[in-house]
């Protein structure tokens, strides 16, 4: 032992095994317990899981965009709580959204919250269950993740049935206000967890739902497609007048792209409750062959009081980005856990939840209700409207009373001047 | 649903001009095989590498993918004579599976390296004419495919007249035919090596550039096409360039057809199975020489 330890100046062997013990001690110590321990005036740690790389990179980046500017927006709003961002790449990847749930929780996160796409979401939701940590789920529609019995899990996003059964009703809508509707349509959807629940929703749906015209054939593909050429000439063979993609953003601009080069000119594409089509770069990568593709979807709320500040944020830090569904629910997913951190005071992850399951918050940023979740953790008051892209930007055409410009049904053909 | 033999006729042409690239791709993994018995697991990982050049040339300087194939078939000649030379020749005459390992790692550092350069998303290139299609009578067909198909061809051929034709085309083959024999006759087999593994980089890195027309790149792409590039090759034969095109073309074909009359989410189970067909059927493949 050096002379150093035996003064005193140094640290003994005794002490070393103290200070060993106590670190091991605390870092042994269930989640929960030390979630308990940083609570007080620390700000809120938000772990926010996202797909920023991959095949839905441009999806969980654009999500990204909601989770930067909230604690502004919250300010703004003089919510009192401070919120700090624990962000982490689920890279596309059901099994890395797995681990990295894991490595948030470990990092001392008091909520999470993501991940945009139903089956990172769902297995972020095992996670989350099983290590007693609230996950407040941005989008994900696959029914069955509020289904299993989860206390910890709260989604403040339509299940697959609300997207489906909205919008296919916004569909009769828009055939009402035009006055044209198709007799036939096709069902392209991508094959994993969210494309599976829509197919499922609508084949369960449909019939009850009295649509005007019959799904001729439902064409299912891999979501990391590379080419889908042979999809979209199966779909031209069924001469159906309406295409419905239940699709990606990546395999959105390759389905369009394909129908301009086989020169399928149906009615319309009017995707019953799905990403892909409103996204920016849809716009970039389409351009004029964007237009007048309908998103029967949620949608941004412009008679709310807290749009406009959320809109002011974002235009601020994003200026060339656009304001869509993914940055307004990733926003209202964090509202959701600073509001119940507010009237909590705690990040413990009892009083969390039981915060959580009190939720009621009258002014936010996406059309419907006030957000409550029922007792399985579902928020059943979101409602969609019809986003119509009309010059390079999504606007709503449907419902009438919250209609910023009228529905254009049929849309004008591929080499239509209409399109600019 | 039913479908007119039209529709399927154009489903089959739209996977035969797929095929000819999947083909050219296929070429250099069979010339590699073919004259050094060195198995290149590395060749998807090539293959993107090109396609990353083709981004690159593109974005920088907006040269079309199609002019910019001969740079970078040549970098990828240069690349691949380079890296038999200092590397693979010594590895020539050792347990297949230390070659397996040493070309194993040598994709490991190049996926890597374009995850570090490019990263993880999808990058592609915007041609003015990239949503064009020729037409003919009913028959509509987009013109990357076709450009691609027809650059895939001419390839296809200059190599075949290379090899037929060329005295060093004739000097690899016979080094391929007999190994001892090429020696005593004063061949320089090792400079004759590094240049059947730089012509088969290249090959890889004319279809990567004529590839970046069809689909966008990213790095872990690169096992789909290593394994793609595998089962054409061994349905078509190991080490057989007839192989290799009629792998390429029949693969192509199947997919589309799998995809057209059946799922299109069974197209890659159509291709395997196939796989699996010949595999217990001609296990040499379809043009290879059986041991």
């Amino acid at each position: 032992m050096s002379k150093e330890s035996k003064s005193g100046r140094g640290i003994s062997r005794r002490q070393f095994a103290q200070v060993t013990a106590a670190g091991a001690g605390l870092l042994s110590m269930p989640a929960i317990v030390r979630h308990a321990i940083a609570q007080g005036n620390a700000p809120l740690k938000v772990g926010v899981l996202l797909p920023r790389s991959g095949v839905q990179a441009g999806l969980g980046q654009a999500c990204q965009r909601g989770a930067d500017i909230a604690e502004a927006v919250l300010n703004d709003l003089n919510y009192g709580v401070k919120i700090e961002l624990l962000n982490a790449d689920t890279e596309s990847n059901v099994d890395i959204a797995r681990t990295q749930a894991e490595k948030l929780i470990n990092s001392g996160a008091n909520v999470l919250t993501g991940a945009f796409d139903s089956g990172q979401s769902a297995a972020i939701a095992q996670v989350a269950e099983q290590r007693s940590i609230p996950y407040v789920i941005n989008i994900a529609a696959a029914p069955q993740i509020t289904e299993q019995g989860y206390k910890y899990v709260f989604r403040n996003f339509p299940t697959a049935p609300m997207l489906i059964t909205d919008a296919l009703a916004l569909q009769k809508d828009l055939f009402a206000a035009t006055g044209k509707t198709p007799k036939t349509a096709v069902l392209m959807s991508v094959n994993d967890t969210f494309g599976t629940a829509m197919q499922n929703g609508i084949k369960a749906l449909f019939p009850k739902l009295q649509m005007p015209y019959e799904i001729v054939d439902v064409i299912s593909y891999d979501p990391r497609a590379k080419d889908l050429s042979v999809e979209v000439a199966k779909a031209k063979a069924t001469k159906a007048e309406l295409v419905m993609p239940v699709s990606r953003l990546n395999d959105a601009i390759l389905l369009v792209q394909e129908m301009v080069k086989q020169r399928y000119e149906p009615m319309g594409i009017v995707n019953p409750g799905a990403p892909g089509m409103y996204e920016q770069q849809f716009y970039k990568t389409l351009g004029k062959y964007s237009e007048f593709c309908v998103s029967n979807v949620p949608w941004l709320n412009p008679r709310s009081k807290m749009t406009p500040v959320l809109a002011k944020r974002f235009k601020e830090k994003f200026p060339n980005d656009l304001l869509e569904l993914n940055v307004g629910f990733t926003f209202e997913a964090i509202l959701i856990a600073a509001d119940a951190y507010k009237r909590t005071k705690s990040a413990h992850p009892f009083a969390m939840i039981e915060a959580l399951r009190a939720t009621k918050i009258e002014d936010h940023v996406m059309v419907g209700g006030p957000i409550a979740f029922n007792s399985k953790g579902q928020n059943v008051n979101i409602k969609s409207a019809a986003v119509q892209n009309l010059k390079r930007q999504p606007v709503v055409v449907l419902p009438a009373d919250s209609a910023a410009a009228k529905p254009v049904f049929p849309m004008p053909k591929w080499g239509a001047k209409s399109r600019g | 649903m039913e479908f007119s033999a039209f529709d399927l006729f154009q489903a089959v042409v739209k996977g035969l001009l797929t095929g000819m690239v999947y083909s050219l791709m296929a070429l250099g993994l069979t010339v590699i095989f073919g004259v050094m018995r060195v198995v290149n697991f590395a060749h998807g990982e090539m293959m993107v590498v090109a396609m990353y050049l083709a981004v690159m040339s593109f974005a920088a300087l907006g040269i079309d993918p199609m002019l910019a194939l001969i740079p970078i078939a040549a970098i990828l000649f240069a690349f691949g004579y380079g890296l038999q030379r200092t590397l693979i020749n010594r590895f020539i005459n050792v347990p297949e599976h230390m070659q397996f390992i040493l070309m194993l790692s040598v994709a490991i550092i190049l996926v890597n390296v374009c995850l570090v350069l490019a990263g993880p998303d999808a990058q592609g290139v915007q041609l003015d004419y990239a949503l064009d299609s020729f037409e003919i009578g009913e028959l509509l067909i987009d013109k990357v495919r076709v450009y691609a198909a027809l650059g895939a061809v001419v390839i296809s051929a200059l190599l075949y007249l290379f090899f037929s034709r060329t005295r060093t085309g004739k000097a690899i083959r016979a080094a391929a035919d007999n190994h001892a024999g090429a020696l005593v006759v004063g061949l320089d087999v090792n400079r004759l090596y590094a240049i059947t593994f730089g012509i088969g980089a290249a090959c890889v890195g004319a279809a990567g550039a004529l590839t970046i027309m069809l689909v966008q790149v990213q790095p872990f792409l690169a096992v789909e096409y290593t394994l793609l590039a595998f089962t054409i090759v061994i349905i078509g034969g190991l080490g057989s360039l007839r192989g290799a095109i009629a792998g390429g073309l029949l693969i192509g074909v199947s997919e589309a057809i799998a995809g057209f009359l059946l799922e299109p989410s069974l197209k890659s189970v159509f291709s395997f199975g196939l796989l699996i067909l010949v595999l217990l059927i001609r296990p040499q493949g379809l043009f290879g020489k059986a041991a």
